[in-house]
């Protein structure tokens, strides 16, 4: 965590950002810590307590109110849940909804309580769609980077793939953690591509599948990169405060990221 | 038209605006918040030469409009677009008046599609019809997510909604141009997926539905709709402008709609005034997939063409010289086209 070393904050501070880190934009499958979504933190002692307001910024005005209520929500429990907080504030800055959600936020009301008949479907409903994106796009991180290393492997068989085939890499690692979260199973002989129910593709479904997961794959990194820059145009010095994403990282990305590298481009025929 | 390397194509900008976000026009906060996000956007994708400034940006009018498309921009007809976002701005954000005398002026370069929203029940079809007379209307912008007195979104598979198509049906308004994208959003309405966009593609199969930012942020759920509805098609308006800072997220976005719908359902567009289309019609016509995505066949020059401007100039029946015509891809009607695998094939 790069909070061990920033001098912004003292020592409950980093305790409570550290939480924070716990909480991810499900959209985007990242901290909001690493996002740069934290705007503001501040610990107050109260007694035997502590107090703890955060302010959270996000990349637009109208980013979906439901994501931004999640979020803010989530960060609300875990500073919550800390054994020394007392009264704790979360408070959503510049945002079309923002006195809509502090204030549900504020009395606790839920996210039906905040948004009323808005609100049709149930947040947990939303937090499983994207844990199943997160699981697809990194089993499809895992399996193209299989394919890049080895391209004579035929794609149809990818389905055979089990995850002990897999390098002990940082893919490989967040493919595990996303199939924990799903409860899908993490033993060497577990097949990698499957459904979020655990189920494998037969042979002539395997590429459609990969295809699919491809395209999620795409979106999620796509906007993960979209967004992080918005934020740092629309609040300037932001930058410092986001934590390098390798994935979907693009050369551009080298001006104000200075963790990264790009990866050097090989020409196809020279590959094949 | 634009020329490079001896090829030339003929364009057609499907997407553009003619606003007015000035702060005598904005009701309110979100009216401010609106200009503001697009600006941000533009901020944040443009090269630095072709950011403008903030009080450029907030209106433009009809003859920087002109010379930005058509003497700078290389466009050779340019289609409005407009938003109307009654409850954030006095006269609306599109202006109806402005674009549709500039439209009547030069019908040779734009065409003017104009807007409805279901939630005006009967009245609003009434307005509808006369709209249609009145401006000719081959097309209309849809946006979802407009508020409207408590309201914040509709969908396109709400009741009322389908007696609106079916006018559409009646009136001869083929092309509808619905926004899903980023910014503005209701809450679940329209949250996470373009589900509506199927409903009403099945059962209006005679009307074309164009979904602008082809579904972004949520590409891979239009693709997995648009490959089953051969009526259904990518606009690109917002996804353009990646081409400069993002090659590799655009590249792996045009070799997925090349994958899933093919090169006949693609359009350009520079969504004017969030860009203009000078630099991004040259970034397009010069593009290659970048060389590290492998699992993408390079982009043809005929693919470029079709996605520049012959689609868009096909679905509005404009009238292309013979020599820049190309005849439509032999693929499939429904189901993943593979339009990259069977370059590859042909290479």
């Amino acid at each position: 965590m790069t909070i061990t070393e920033s001098p912004r904050y003292d020592v409950l501070e980093r305790a409570a950002y550290t939480a924070l880190g716990g909480v991810a934009d499900p959209e985007l499958d990242e901290p909001i810590t690493d996002l740069g979504f934290v705007r503001s933190l501040v610990v107050r002692s109260a007694g035997s307590l502590a107090e703890v307001e955060v302010h959270l910024r996000l990349p637009t005005s109208f980013c979906s109110p439901n994501f931004a209520y999640l979020m803010a929500s989530d960060a609300k429990d875990v500073l919550t849940s800390l054994p020394w907080t007392g009264l704790v504030t979360v408070q959503l800055d510049d945002h079309h909804d923002s006195g809509l959600i502090n204030a549900g936020l504020a009395a606790d009301a839920g996210y039906r309580g905040t948004f009323g008949h808005e609100a049709e479907q149930d947040l947990e409903e939303l937090r499983t769609t994207f844990r199943r994106k997160a699981h697809t796009a990194a089993m499809e991180r895992c399996l193209t980077a299989l394919l890049r290393a080895e391209p004579d492997r035929p794609v149809e068989r990818l389905g055979e793939v089990v995850l002990a085939d897999l390098p002990t890499d940082r893919h490989t690692e967040a493919l595990l953690r996303r199939r924990t979260v799903l409860g899908l199973p993490d033993r060497p002989d577990a097949l990698v591509l499957v459904d979020h129910d655990g189920q494998g593709y037969a042979e002539s479904d395997v590429p459609l599948a990969l295809r699919r997961a491809r395209s999620t794959r795409i979106s999620i990194d796509g906007n993960a990169h979209f967004c992080r820059g918005l934020l740092r145009t629309r609040y300037p010095g932001s930058e410092s405060e986001q934590v390098h994403r390798p994935d979907g990282a693009e050369s551009a990305d080298a001006s104000y990221d200075p963790t990264f590298i790009p990866l050097p481009t090989v020409p196809k025929e020279q590959r094949r | 038209m634009y020329t490079s390397n001896g090829e030339s194509y003929f364009v057609v900008d499907a997407h553009i605006a003619l606003w007015d976000g000035r702060p005598e026009n904005q009701r309110n906060l979100h009216g401010k918040q609106f200009i503001d996000c697009f600006y941000d956007y533009h901020r944040n994708l443009s090269p630095e030469t072709e950011v403008w400034s903030y009080e450029d940006y907030l209106y433009q009018g009809g003859e920087r409009l002109m010379k930005d498309l058509f003497a700078d921009g290389y466009v050779d007809h340019a289609i409005f677009q407009p938003a109307f976002l009654g409850e954030f701005y006095h006269r609306g954000f599109g202006q109806t008046e402005e674009a549709f005398a500039l439209a009547s002026a030069h019908p040779d370069k734009l065409t003017y599609n104009h807007n409805f929203d279901p939630r005006n029940g009967e009245a609003g079809l009434d307005q509808l019809r006369a709209d249609a007379e009145r401006f000719g209307l081959k097309g209309v912008k849809l946006y979802t997510a407009e508020w409207h007195g408590d309201s914040r979104g509709w969908r396109l598979d709400d009741p009322w909604a389908y007696r609106y198509f079916e006018v559409c049906r009646e009136l001869g308004i083929t092309n509808i141009h619905v926004h899903k994208g980023p910014t503005i959003r209701p809450l679940d309405r329209d949250a996470f997926d373009v589900k509506d966009i199927d409903h009403v593609a099945t059962d209006f199969t005679d009307l074309n539905f164009v979904v602008e930012h082809c579904g972004l942020p949520r590409l891979e759920d239009f693709c997995w709709i648009a490959t089953q509805e051969p009526n259904v098609h990518a606009g690109l308006a917002v996804a353009m402008p990646f081409i400069h800072t993002r090659p590799k997220y655009f590249g792996q976005i045009i070799g997925e709609l090349l994958y899933w719908i093919g090169e006949d359902r693609i359009q350009f567009s520079s969504d004017y005034a969030l860009w203009t289309p000078k630099w991004l019609v040259e970034a397009f016509a010069a593009f290659e997939i970048p060389a590290e995505l492998s699992e993408y066949a390079p982009l043809t020059v005929a693919q470029k063409k079709k996605i520049l401007g012959l689609n868009a100039a096909k679905m509005y029946g404009l009238e292309v010289p013979a020599e820049l015509r190309l005849p439509d891809a032999d693929e499939t009607a429904t189901g993943p086209r593979g339009a990259d695998e069977s370059d590859l094939v042909k290479a």
